[in-house]
């Protein structure tokens, strides 16, 4: 597999931050040590998933964690900050405030697949077969079931397990999204 | 994979920390402890065998910690989540 730079890394995120009204962390080695991450979980996996969280490096699994993660819109909004404090807003781009802590958004059911992979077949995985896992008194699915969802507002179609917290086209909440429910008939 | 120890001249604690060898935050809390002199051990989870994680998972859920990185224990009892200073001090004496 080939090798991400770090230059192209860095590149990727300025210009996310800069689409979606963010901007990278102002600390240059929290910066130099989060895009390191990255580029290592690229190199690793295939995709940069968030340095800061553990990933299964099955992509069903990990679709969530991929940088930008599906967490950042609603925590940069509530927070200042991404979770990994990567994306910052205004406030503390211009350092007004020291980062904040980021309490974790993603469900503890997704962050026990990661550690769990290890029992999960691809099948399992791409939604084919349930097989539930009963450790420390709670049950995990590791089923990952896609669904396609429309953003009511703007008309943005997603495949995803869950639909976006908020919608990347016009910034619509999760409650705009409603599931397109397919069926496929046989006939004959 | 074992978990790996650092020495300290200041060893009155246990302190144990689940961390990835990727995060950051992680390798603060790291540094932070080597500058204070506390002895500490701590395992990278992402460089653990698949086997081992899940092991690793209901070992820091059973002391009542969350799967967030880094996670300190400090005396199989404290459970400070992320890399936090305050937290850390008031738990170490430092």
């Amino acid at each position: 597999m080939t090798k991400i730079s770090i230059e192209s890394v860095r590149a990727r995120a300025e210009s996310d931050a800069k689409t979606f009204g963010y901007y990278l962390t102002p600390d240059p080695e929290l910066l130099q040590g989060l895009l390191e991450g990255l580029k290592v979980n690229e190199d690793r996996y295939g995709y940069p998933s968030c340095p800061c969280r553990l990933a299964s490096g099955n992509l069903q699994i990990d679709r969530d964690i991929i940088c930008p993660c599906d967490y950042r819109d609603p925590d940069v909004a509530e927070y200042g900050a991404c979770y990994c404090r990567l994306y910052v807003n205004k406030n503390f781009y211009e350092k007004k405030g020291e980062l904040p802590t980021v309490p974790e958004r993603r469900p503890l059911d997704k962050q026990s697949r990661a550690f769990m992979a290890a029992t999960v077949t691809e099948s399992t995985a791409a939604g084919k077969e349930t097989k539930p896992t009963e450790t420390t008194g709670e049950k995990v699915s590791m089923e990952v079931k896609s669904k396609l969802w429309y953003c009511s507002q703007c008309g943005y179609v997603v495949f995803r397990e869950d639909a976006p917290y908020v919608c990347p086209i016009c910034k619509a909440k999760r409650e705009m999204f409603k599931e397109i429910k397919t069926r496929i008939d046989f006939l004959g | 994979m074992p978990f790996s120890k650092v020495q300290g001249t200041k060893n009155q604690h246990k302190v144990v920390i689940y961390a990835l060898s990727t995060c950051v935050w992680c390798k603060m809390t790291k540094q932070f402890l080597k500058d204070n002199q506390i002895e500490f051990e701590f395992i990278d989870v992402d460089q653990c065998e698949p086997a081992e994680k899940e092991q690793i998972r209901q070992q820091i859920l059973s002391k009542g910690g969350s799967l967030n990185y880094p996670t300190t224990i400090v005396d199989d009892k404290t459970v400070i989540t992320g890399f936090r200073k305050d937290l850390l001090k008031a738990a170490l004496d430092v």
